[in-house]
């Protein structure tokens, strides 16, 4: 992995997590979706989190309440000082959601298995079936108060919007932003409207990995993000369609390139696409130029 | 257990791009399908052999993906 990362300490590689998945001091979590994959094949000693089920407020459209996150690590055998290693499919789509909402409470060592799931079964890497025996902390685990300054609501992006104060960067796929298709293909629709947020930038979240899986160099990042005004000279706004495309690129923003003030508004598509009267634009991107 | 023969292939799916991911589990085979662009797994299959696995999870793929509507911008 590139050195040149602005925190590469929050990356771990597949061989990094061979020789200490078993470590007491580790905690190894796959995180999807829901656990079909886990249940498939894991890496040995892993614990599986289910984003559907786990990791959201099942009642409220929020992410999980104090309380049950702390329930969640402490049953999952995470200690404040556990190194948590993430990973998941899909070029660890879920496990970026999941990063985030552990620093919003404030987890300190929370890391990600660069090249996630793919990489690990590419390479013909151990998998157990069996579910990772997760015995409860024996000390309850101390979240702290939600950080919520790695997060917009709608107002803080409707204020954005109009003021122009901020880089809003919608990572879905081109045509989800153009408007063409109101959900990625194959799944329900769940907007009314289809399109962008007017002003937004598209930089969909995928094109931040390689083929493998892995994260692309530093200097391939800030040259995607940079052609399209993401820098650190002003605050940055992610969205996709649930919050969690974005909580990758939010990851890759901050992490990877040390963009400080960037946040990830969950609230995303799902939210604007509804709003009675909000603003909305159609059409292909425009070159960051056009803007 | 390793997975083995791991690979990766796209195939078009009545206009929409479908990637499929097979590997040897044991003695199972396991294919996913998903859409690209997210990436989103469409369909999950476990079969004997790695034609049935990909074939059932392309149907699967397909059935979902009819239900996709494209509409004017």
């Amino acid at each position: 992995m590139s050195a040149t990362y602005a925190h590469p300490e929050v990356l771990v590689n597949t061989e990094w997590v061979a020789s200490h998945a078993k470590d007491p001091k580790v905690r190894v979590v796959e995180v999807d979706v829901d656990t079909k994959a886990y249940d498939e094949g894991h890496v040995p000693g892993a614990i599986a989190w289910a984003w559907n089920t786990q990791l959201c407020d099942t009642t409220v459209r929020d992410i999980l309440p104090k309380r049950q996150f702390e329930e969640l690590m402490t049953q999952s055998g995470i200690g404040n000082d556990t190194t948590v290693v993430l990973y998941g499919d899909n070029n660890n789509w879920f496990a970026a959601w999941a990063l985030w909402q552990m620093k919003m409470y404030g987890h300190k060592d929370v890391r990600i298995m660069d090249g996630g799931r793919k990489k690990w079964l590419a390479e013909g890497r151990d998998v157990e079936t069996a579910a990772g025996k997760s015995a409860p902390a024996s000390t309850p685990y101390r979240a702290m108060d939600a950080d919520n300054s790695l997060r917009a609501f709608l107002p803080q992006v409707q204020q954005a919007h109009k003021s122009s104060g901020a880089v809003m960067i919608d990572v879905r796929s081109p045509q989800e932003f153009s408007g063409e298709i109101l959900a990625p293909p194959g799944l329900p629709e769940t907007c009314q409207r289809g399109g962008h947020i007017p002003g937004a930038r598209n930089v969909p979240w995928g094109k931040a990995c390689n083929d493998d899986g892995t994260f692309k160099s530093s200097e391939e990042l800030q040259k995607l993000y940079g052609a399209e005004g993401v820098t650190a000279a002003k605050p940055v706004i992610a969205y996709c369609r649930i919050g969690e495309r974005s909580s990758h690129t939010w990851f890759v923003l901050k992490y990877l390139l040390g963009i400080n003030n960037v946040v990830n508004y969950d609230g995303s598509w799902t939210e604007w696409g509804n709003l009675v009267g909000a603003p909305v634009e159609k059409g292909a991107a425009k070159s960051a130029g056009q803007a | 257990m390793k997975p083995e023969n791991y690979s990766e292939r796209r195939v078009d799916v009545n206009g929409w791009q479908v990637n499929l991911t097979t590997y040897k589990l044991g003695e199972k085979w396991h294919t996913k399908a998903d859409n690209v662009s997210p990436g989103a797994a469409l369909a999950r299959i476990v079969a004997d052999t790695r034609e049935d696995s990909e074939a059932r999870a392309l149907e699967r793929a397909r059935e979902l993906l009819s239900r996709t509507k494209r509409h004017e911008v």
